[in-house]
């Protein structure tokens, strides 16, 4: 399988007045095409600043990162609007919809951003609803959706541009038992039909079972990767 | 992004709270309403000045006699008598930067046609005295040079005068009484209305200058010459070449003053002119204060806007908005607002003025031109005021954002 993420000696420190902060302490990863990894550890543990740089939202302090064997950490602003258009799918805690806007409307907005013709933006947003199995609530508000349902949006929205990863940031978390085992089938179900590499933060336990990998962080590092002993056999 | 969406992006996000946008929009409503209404105030009074000085004739000169001086005693304006109609002749036959002149002889008289009598402004003139003054007709002839030869016994009356005397029969080839002596009735002039003091110009009869002089007042000299100047650009150089001839035809010596005084008129319309413009700017700017604060209103909203809409901006920002894309949606949204102010600004202003034109008999001119600088002005105002909330919007950290509760 192909190499699509790859970080090296990763530092991010926060200053906070005169203190610094360390957040991230060399961390070393490499994630392949394909993967379904869940990344895991308490508050503070530097797994959202690790996302946050892998989501192209942040600068690492040092170190390289490497998405489809590019370095993108040292890009422009404006490159990385696009890659995050048209490479990274976001998904939220909060869903963060826009209010007042139609699920179409809502996962039509990263389409918004790349120049597409409103009737391919059409005929794509109800693809991919399709996909999450809202087709037919299309024309809804999120304050007339469940939170289940506003998360499949989310999702729907995260797959409009055909990202090669998907970026999902405790997505269960503001959701009950039930509809999380939905949503995380649903992402089990992209990651096997569509290939579609998906990266999960979440302090759950059993939701990150669902996930083929999981990486724990602590203090910054990472402290243990389930799939290290595999992935190493496997290079050698 | 393209610009149409960006549009539709704007109009949505208005559309979403109405009342507030109508609200920030009130204030480039008023300001520019408030500059296109006072500003075709201000063109109104100016037009109307104009008007009322171009009735007086353009390019006009009036010579009067001047002050005499006898041994000490000083004697005010028009107190020696030494212009006569020669001089206005001369002045019209010698001076290239003259067009026209005419003698000027008036009196008040009690005018009696039939059972009714009306007292008015009796004026002895020249048959040029119509092109000096630039007065038509409505009905018979003017003055002809042979009535001026003859002294005859004719006249041209106003239309006040044609109304008081006549009502609503016509007035010519009657006969008006003054001081006993008939004066047949040639000619009814048009209306001119009031002079720029307020005077009635139609209250008047006009009848040959030598008439006058001979059979109403039994003089030889006259009170007034009235010269028109061949074009507004000559006023000045008639004025000179004038007084040089008139100091030689009145034998006046090199120490001694001019016993005449010329007046140009376009001076007395300059400077009602430049009142009227005073006028119209002070309107104006007390006006575009208002359009400022509109402007101020609006940037005022579109903060509260930005930091309401900050999680919106981080989601626009997380799925790939760049931060141009931003700043341009609420730039957008900002000159959007301020430019649908200002068209329904320019309606309100143009329908408050006509009803001014229409209620209060104010003579309002709007102003094309100031309708599209209003217009323009309006959109500068929403990309002025909306460039440091859009830009604000635009320099958000996009985490930040996010988090933003």
């Amino acid at each position: 399988m192909s190499e699509l993420i790859r970080v090296l000696d990763l530092y991010k420190t926060y200053r906070m007045g005169d203190v610094e902060v360390p957040a991230l302490r060399g961390i070393n990863l490499t994630i392949a095409r394909g993967e379904f990894v869940a990344v895991m550890g308490a508050s503070g543990s530097g797994k959202s600043t690790f996302m946050n740089i892998l989501g192209c939202l942040d600068r690492p302090s040092s170190g390289r990162y490497f998405l489809e064997n590019a370095e993108v950490g040292s890009l422009s602003a404006d490159q990385w609007a696009y890659i995050r258009n048209k490479r990274i799918g976001f998904v939220f805690q909060g869903f963060n919809l826009l209010a007042r806007t139609t699920a179409l409307e809502n996962v039509e907005l990263p389409m918004m951003y790349n120049g597409f013709s409103s009737r391919e933006r059409h005929a794509r947003a109800l693809e991919v609803l399709g996909l999450v199995g809202l087709g037919e609530r299309r024309d809804h508000t999120p304050n007339r959706l469940s939170g289940g349902q506003q998360q499949r949006v989310a999702i729907a929205r995260a797959l409009v541009n055909r990202p090669s990863l998907i970026l999902a940031d405790e997505p269960t978390g503001n959701l009950d038992s039930t509809t999380s085992n939905e949503i995380m089938t649903l992402f089990e179900r992209l990651n096997t039909d569509q290939g579609i590499t998906i990266i999960l933060v979440t302090h759950e336990h059993d939701i990150a079972e669902h996930a083929r990998r999981q990486i724990a962080f602590k203090d910054g590092v990472v402290v243990s990767d389930s799939s290290k002993r595999a992935w190493a056999g496997a290079v050698r | 992004m393209q610009w149409f969406m960006t549009f539709r992006i704007a109009l949505r996000a208005l559309a979403r709270n109405k009342l507030r946008a109508f609200l920030t929009m009130l204030g480039i409503i008023i300001g520019v309403g408030a500059v296109i209404a006072m500003v075709a105030i201000g063109e109104g009074a100016k037009a109307t000045i104009r008007a009322q000085i171009a009735s007086l004739g353009t390019n006009v000169l009036v010579i009067l006699p001047g002050s005499a001086n006898q041994g000490g005693v000083r004697f005010g304006s028009g107190a020696v008598r030494t212009l006569v109609d020669a001089d206005a002749k001369a002045i019209a036959r010698e001076l290239p930067a003259v067009a026209f002149t005419s003698p000027l002889v008036r009196r008040q008289e009690q005018v009696i046609a039939g059972n009714l009598n009306w007292a008015t402004l009796v004026q002895g003139v020249a048959p040029e005295v119509q092109q000096i003054r630039d007065w038509d007709l409505a009905d018979g002839r003017f003055l002809h040079e042979g009535d001026v030869d003859s002294a005859a016994k004719v006249a041209v009356i106003g239309e006040t005068v044609a109304r008081q005397l006549f009502g609503n029969d016509t007035p010519t080839d009657e006969v008006i009484r003054i001081r006993n002596i008939p004066f047949r009735i040639v000619g009814v002039l048009s209306r001119k209305g009031q002079s720029s003091q307020g005077a009635d110009q139609d209250d008047t009869v006009m009848i040959p200058y030598t008439t006058m002089q001979k059979r109403l007042m039994r003089i030889t000299w006259v009170q007034t010459i009235l010269v028109k100047a061949v074009s507004a650009e000559r006023v000045e150089e008639a004025e000179e070449q004038i007084t040089i001839l008139l100091r030689q035809r009145h034998r006046i010596g090199p120490e001694r003053d001019d016993d005449f005084n010329v007046r140009n008129l376009s001076d007395i319309a300059e400077a009602a002119s430049t009142t009227a413009r005073v006028m119209g700017i002070l309107l104006g700017s007390v006006a575009s204060i208002s359009l400022l604060v509109g402007g101020i209103g609006i940037m005022n909203i579109m903060l509260v806007s930005v930091t309401e809409r900050t999680r919106e901006i981080g989601i626009r920002m997380a799925v790939g908005a760049r931060s141009r894309d931003i700043m341009l949606q609420f730039l957008v949204e900002a000159v959007v607002m301020a430019a649908t102010g200002g068209l329904i600004g320019i309606l309100l202003g143009i329908g408050s003025s006509e009803l001014l034109k229409k209620w209060a008999q104010w003579p309002t001119l709007i102003d094309p031109g100031i309708v599209a600088i209003a217009f323009f002005f309006s959109g500068a105002v929403g990309v002025f005021f909306g460039f440091y909330p859009a830009q604000k919007a635009a320099n958000l950290d996009p985490i930040d954002a996010l988090r933003y509760e």
